[in-house]
């Protein structure tokens, strides 16, 4: 029914170049106590979305560590999706009617998992609302519960809250993107940061050349200035905003704008969005609206790496961890004031904040008319993000919360 | 070559960050949050996260004053909060009570202003530390010099910065030690003078080196 993921090695000191041998001394240093203890990861998908791609690099991280550390996957039907995909719209405050017939299916392949997972090792991390519910018949002080939410809570529907509150609370921890997720919980609740891997195809350095082949293969003009948003095309990323805010900009300074994406089409909201997008382009050539395949880590790389300034103009966001790939590429950003791009960008040191759409343009003309301040940000962005954002911090935070756990905080 | 009885024992540390209970969305609701808070959250918003800013130094000083500035629009309190130097205190008690006097004062001659609604509210959260020993020690000016060479940003602010706290004292691990353990007093205050505010966790390090390098040549 379940099913544990078997990772390649990734070798901790591949990242000794990057961020110093010290670090690296210092994560083992911290990891020392937790030598051949357990840990069982568990999420619902093996492949796609974020949660997946950051556990794809943390797990073997660990090993290397010498960390009892796996991966399971809870198996669900299509049913069991259609409603854990109806409660993450619900969390995000969409409308929702609940039927006693969904939650029924929730907690009946909740039990058909508890069955064939293990679910004994010392520390038990539980990612996202759909393997909430494997808590339930958790022996009391046996191992450490911990409930990771990936999404913001803010203003969740309250009927879904309340039914999954009850097996929230009996979780030792909760773990939050931002403080502005996190709920009024019987029990501590800590702020824990999505992350990037610097070695990753999406972030490693790349070669000048083929930088300037994806901007010919895209007829983008390398020598004038380049503003660029990546994200899907869902309205929540305001890309119609984003083109308006380009067009005060262009008022101002000659410039092209590049918003890059998944491709929409699996996905008829995505489809619409990207119709409204290119009507609102309307032509206009420097406007360059591009559908990626499957994301496409070296391009998406390649144009955020080719930007003058990256912006994320975002109407509402969970963490927004684009912002933090353009950081670490020493990019200067403009982003809204949502979700988690606060913590990311502190006004006016690692990036400018915006409120809208003329907010945006001004940002980015000053940005455009102050190159010494852009650049600026961009550093000071970099080094946020090797502080605070990377995956090796994540690895450290999550050696930290078993260490707290194990003594008993 | 001068010896210590007692060696300095490297450390590294590790925070997670709490997410407490209280928030803010106008000043006046700020200096509640301040007469109310924990002293973990007092630390975690001038203390750690000097260190976990220390890249920024042209006028990051504490969270307060950041969120001061950038979600108030309040840029005459901001500075008088970032002017309040953790180096003046030994105790969080001595720190809060400075920080709801300027929030205080600032409220009182403002009322318009203590009321108005931020940009984004100001949460409240608390640091929970975790310390591991390194396994190095030092006992000679030598040995000292090698181990903060090779300690990495979290080991260096904890006997930088956030000593100032465990000690008690108004001085950091580094210079304690050199002044009892070594008896180089003359260095131990040069490395206390060392601006944590002006100088990243890297150029502070480079400083206290040349100043060893610079004691070294001495004998």
């Amino acid at each position: 029914m379940s099913e544990t993921l078997a990772l390649s090695r990734i070798p901790l000191d591949q990242y000794a170049e990057l961020l110093g041998a010290s670090e690296i001394e210092e994560l083992r240093a911290l990891a020392k106590p937790l030598r051949g203890r357990s840990i069982e990861m568990i999420n619902s998908t093996a492949v796609g979305g974020g949660v997946a791609e950051i556990l794809n690099r943390l797990v073997p991280l660990a090993e290397e560590l010498e960390i009892n550390i796996k991966w399971d996957v809870m198996k669900g039907g299509e049913d069991f999706f259609e409603v854990t995909k109806s409660f993450h719209n619900a969390l995000h405050g969409a409308p929702y009617h609940a039927s006693p017939k969904d939650f029924e299916i929730f907690l009946a392949y909740s039990e058909r998992n508890r069955a064939t997972l293990p679910l004994d090792a010392e520390f038990v991390v539980i990612h996202d609302p759909q393997p909430t519910g494997l808590i339930e018949t958790r022996p009391p002080g046996a191992n450490h519960w911990v409930w990771r939410c990936h999404i913001d809570l803010s203003h969740p529907n309250r009927t879904v809250w309340d039914f999954l509150e009850k097996f929230v609370s009996r979780y030792d921890c909760a773990l939050f993107s931002s403080p502005e997720f996190s709920r009024q919980l019987p029990i501590p609740q800590y702020l824990f940061y999505p992350a990037i891997d610097p070695l990753s195809e999406k972030n490693c350095d790349l070669d000048p050349q083929f930088v300037s082949q994806v901007l010919g293969r895209y007829q983008i003009d390398p020598q004038r200035t380049i503003l660029t948003q990546i994200s899907r095309f869902d309205r929540l990323k305001d890309p119609v905003g984003v083109i308006r805010a380009y067009r005060i900009v262009k008022r101002y300074f000659d410039c092209q704008l590049v918003l890059a994406g998944g491709s929409a089409s699996d996905d008829p909201e995505g489809a619409m969005v990207l119709k409204e997008v290119l009507r609102e382009a309307d032509s206009d050539p420097d406007i360059k609206v591009l559908e990626l395949p499957a994301w496409a880590p070296l391009e998406v790389n390649a144009l955020q790496r080719a930007a003058t300034v990256v912006i994320q103009k975002s109407l509402r966001e969970g963490f927004g961890l684009t912002v933090s790939e353009a950081l670490w590429k020493r990019k200067p950003v403009v982003a809204s004031a949502v979700g988690g791009i606060p913590v990311q960008i502190i006004h006016k040191h690692t990036g400018l904040l915006a409120h809208s759409v003329e907010g945006t343009a001004y940002q980015i003309r000053f940005l455009l008319s102050r190159p010494e301040i852009a650049t600026k940000l961009g550093e000071q962005g970099h080094q946020h993000v090797k502080e605070n954002f990377l995956i090796t911090q994540k690895l450290r935070r999550y050696l930290t919360l078993f260490l707290t756990l194990a003594r008993g905080s | 070559m001068n010896a210590a009885e007692t060696p300095f024992e490297f450390v590294t540390v590790s925070y997670l960050t709490r997410i407490g209970n209280q928030s803010a969305g106008t000043l006046a609701e700020l200096l509640t949050g301040l007469e109310h808070c924990s002293d973990a959250s007092i630390f975690h918003h001038t203390f750690q996260t000097l260190g976990s800013h220390h890249f920024l130094t042209d006028g990051f000083s504490n969270d307060f004053a950041q969120w001061a500035l950038s979600d108030t629009n309040r840029n005459d309190l901001a500075e008088q909060l970032a002017a309040l130097d953790i180096r003046d205190y030994v105790s969080i008690a001595a720190l809060r009570s400075d920080l709801c006097r300027v929030v205080g004062e600032y409220c009182a001659a403002y009322p318009n202003f203590a009321s108005q609604s931020a940009l984004e509210r100001f949460y409240f959260c608390e640091s929970v530390e975790v310390t591991a020993p390194l396994g190095r020690n030092a006992r000679t000016l030598d040995e000292f010099r090698e181990g903060i060479e090779h300690l990495s940003h979290s080991g260096f602010y904890f006997h930088f910065i956030s000593s100032r706290l465990r000690l008690q004292l108004r001085t950091n691990d580094f210079s304690h030690w050199l002044a009892d353990g070594l008896g180089l007093k003359s260095l131990a205050q040069s490395v206390d003078h060392i601006d944590i505010y002006t100088n990243t966790l890297d150029s502070a390090r480079a400083k206290l080196l040349r100043l060893i390098d610079r004691e070294g040549r001495k004998a």
